[in-house]
């Protein structure tokens, strides 16, 4: 385990609380997957049923927005960051 | 993404918060909203300790009179500055530009950070209306705004 990810703070009841986990090198959606099966609904919160990323939510590998690099299919080293940032929107329009 | 409920403490553990933010950011946040009309405007707010030390005016990508989101590269960038800093981002702002200075149903059902004061700009009648909120599990709790 050697990918960093920090977690947003609705995401960390899925980690027991913790702001970042641990995850495995590969593919963003491998490390995802690998992510499930330790933390239970963390990953489904992210990646949607149809294996997508989740539109409301961003995620960087270091600095770089993954959905501009291979999205989910982004090769994650050891020692990389991956940053989960849930989009900030809203709006006077009601649903 | 889920709702929040993720937060344990619930809107009970923010009662008579408040958020202290400048006159001037105050003005200089009024003033962008005013000249993003139609479209509402955004950004963040990035502190520490409930007082707000640098206000964010960003853009909004929905190019909206009544939806925003918040670029995702300058929101990350803001939170790099603010870990360069020392400091965290404590919340966002955006405009109504027609409605009341109030979370609308979309701004409750989007809003995503429980650790945050969302700040509400009402452009609705000739005196902008300033106000704060904490977004928890779907309900709306105001916070105190200390502008000075």
């Amino acid at each position: 385990m050697s990918v960093q990810v920090k977690l947003p703070t609705i995401l960390r009841q899925y980690a027991g609380g913790e702001s970042s986990v641990e995850a495995p090198a590969g593919t963003i959606g491998e490390l995802f997957a690998a992510l499930e099966k330790r933390h239970p609904g963390l990953s489904s919160q992210v990646v949607t049923s149809d294996g997508d990323l989740h539109r409301f939510v961003n995620i960087y590998l270091n600095d770089e927005d993954i959905r501009y690099l291979q999205a989910l299919e982004t090769q994650v080293a050891d020692g990389d960051v991956v940053s989960i940032l849930p989009a900030v929107a809203g709006g006077a329009r009601r649903p | 993404m889920p709702s929040q409920g993720s937060d344990s403490r619930g809107l009970e553990a923010h009662q008579g918060e408040t958020l202290e933010l400048a006159a001037a950011d105050v003005t200089a946040l009024v003033a962008y909203a005013r000249a993003c009309l139609p479209e509402e405007a955004c950004g963040l707010l990035a502190g520490i300790d409930g007082v707000v030390a640098r206000t964010h005016l960003l853009t909004n990508v929905e190019r909206s009179p009544s939806t925003y989101t918040i670029d995702p590269r300058e929101h990350f960038e803001a939170l790099r500055q603010a870990e360069r800093e020392g400091i965290e981002l404590l919340g966002c702002w955006h405009s109504h530009t027609h409605t009341e200075a109030y979370p609308s149903p979309t701004d409750v059902a989007q809003a995503l950070y429980p650790e945050w004061v969302y700040v509400v700009v009402s452009l609705r009648d000739p005196e902008p209306a300033v106000r704060g909120y904490r977004i928890v599990a779907g309900k709306v709790c105001a916070v105190t705004l200390v502008i000075g």
